[in-house]
């Protein structure tokens, strides 16, 4: 087994009696005062998550647009400077080899944001796919520490707490500031459901900025709410909603996934499920009862047959209700469709209902 | 008298009544508990063996018997305030168990060696 690795605010985290656990190969807070009162703050004001684990690759060079066109399922063509995309880079057989955000510097100057449990896969898969191209391929996970300010109240905590002013950044852009002489990158993006800001920036002026939110009385949040979120807010996480064997149409994120475009790694099979419509959907379940669907569970049709498998379940904090996804037979995918779910000895009357559970607060 | 399964269920004893819950330790652990799977009264359960699970925000436990028997009552108040194990885990057991075989106590855990397994 690899060592458990660990980010620059790991320390921090301990001193601060977060309740830690490995994922993505990092020993990382899962909460701090607890999954609800965290959850609650990014709803209602303002959170602050460490997501130092998250990869960063810096793609440059005369054909790096089109290396991004031909390795990634969202369109570049032509898109504006210092925009973010997001998408997924696909296996020749269309699963998903990894979802991420890909941010544009200029038409030479690519910043890809993949995740930590795939690091090692996706920075592998770029090398490879990235040879028959003039560009140049740089891992700088190692030198970025991330940080996700979340919530209603955050573009205030940032001008506040950091000092940075993010009032003309639109969703989905970012902007290169300097905060005492060093680089920094700060989109408005981030994976709550809500209005918020991801920062990249060393460790020394990571940990500089944790510290300045915590004497603020920021609320520091763990992975375990950052979990609950992205699930009500209808995204999916890689290893539950998207793997290698389920490509993004079926997964039901085929707005993701530009057609328009000639040629990109893994189109044909998905182009294909699209037009013939694929075997098996991902869709919102709410359920009935108290028992909490879970990763795994089976989902039953009328007949008691298993149709599919849950994704993804959570007893929803901002809406009180027992929802998941699950991944089911297409046919049984219409809204309204009645199902069942297995858990544990019982089964659970369920219906199927849109899966972005909660309208996401976005400032557009 | 009480006991506990490294798997941090407790039994506490009165007679030939035997209270079972999950200790402080594993409640502050799981955190926030929305849901409590419990038998239905009239049920046995084995030592050792799951009787049902526990569910936090985030997972969901199975729940061990420390002793065999027939449940004879199951905490009602779970049903609609399960938070109640977080406040007070040793107030609010989950079911009570009379025992067929109280001599399966001699194998638990006491209070000293179960709060070192929890160190």
């Amino acid at each position: 087994m690899d060592q458990m690795k660990e980010t620059c605010l790991h320390g921090r985290h301990v001193a601060q009696g977060a309740l830690m656990s490995p994922f993505g190969g990092f020993d990382m807070p899962i909460q701090y005062a607890g999954i609800v009162e965290e959850h609650n703050a990014v709803r209602q004001h303002v959170g602050v998550f460490d997501v130092s684990h998250m990869g960063e690759v810096l793609v440059t060079g005369n054909e790096a647009e089109k290396f991004i066109n031909h390795i990634f399922t969202n369109d570049l063509t032509g898109a504006p400077d210092y925009k973010i995309y997001y998408g997924m880079m696909l296996h020749p057989n269309g699963g998903v080899v990894d979802d991420l955000l890909v941010y544009k510097r200029n038409g030479k100057e690519f910043f890809m944001v993949p995740n930590a449990a795939n690091i090692d896969k996706d920075v592998a898969w770029i090398m490879e796919v990235a040879k028959d191209f003039d560009v140049h391929v740089q891992h700088m996970s190692h030198l970025y520490g991330e940080l996700a300010v979340q919530g209603p109240e955050a573009e205030k905590t940032m001008l506040n707490v950091l000092g940075i002013d993010c009032s003309d950044l639109e969703f989905y852009t970012f902007k290169d500031v300097k905060v005492d002489g060093e680089d920094v990158i700060v989109s408005r993006t981030g994976y709550t459901g809500e209005d918020g800001f991801e920062i990249y920036a060393s460790h020394t002026l990571t940990q500089k900025f944790w510290d300045k939110l915590m004497a603020a009385g920021v609320q520091p949040c763990g992975l375990g709410c950052r979990d609950t979120l992205r699930f009500e807010a209808g995204l999916p996480l890689y290893g539950d909603e998207l793997t290698d064997e389920i490509t993004p149409v079926e997964a039901g994120f085929g707005m993701f996934v530009k057609f328009e475009k000639p040629e990109f790694i893994g189109r044909e099979v998905n182009a294909k499920q699209k037009a013939e419509g694929p075997a098996r959907k991902l869709v919102g379940l709410e359920v009935q009862g108290q028992a909490i669907p879970r990763h795994g569970y089976e989902v039953l049709n009328e007949a008691d047959e298993v149709i599919g498998e849950i994704t993804t379940g959570y007893h929803s904090i901002t809406l009180d209700k027992n929802l998941a996804f699950a991944l089911v037979k297409a046919e049984y995918s219409k809204l309204g469709t009645e199902l069942k779910v297995r858990v544990r000895r019982k089964v659970f009357p369920a219906v199927v209902v849109k899966k972005r559970f909660y309208t996401p607060n976005y400032k557009k | 008298m009480i006991k506990y399964l490294p798997s941090h269920e407790y039994a506490r004893v009165e007679g030939n009544i035997a209270y079972v819950g999950i200790s402080p330790y594993a409640a502050q652990q799981l955190g926030n508990v929305v849901y409590v799977d419990m038998p239905e009264v009239g049920d046995d359960v084995e030592a050792g063996e799951d009787f049902g699970a526990i569910e936090s925000v985030k997972a969901a436990s199975d729940l061990y018997a420390p002793v065999s028997g027939a449940v004879v009552e199951i905490n009602e108040h779970l049903i609609d305030n399960p938070k109640l194990v977080n406040e007070d885990p040793l107030a609010h057991w989950i079911i009570k168990v009379e025992m067929t075989n109280p001599s399966e106590l001699d194998s638990l855990l006491d209070e000293a060696a179960y709060a070192a397994l929890c160190k």
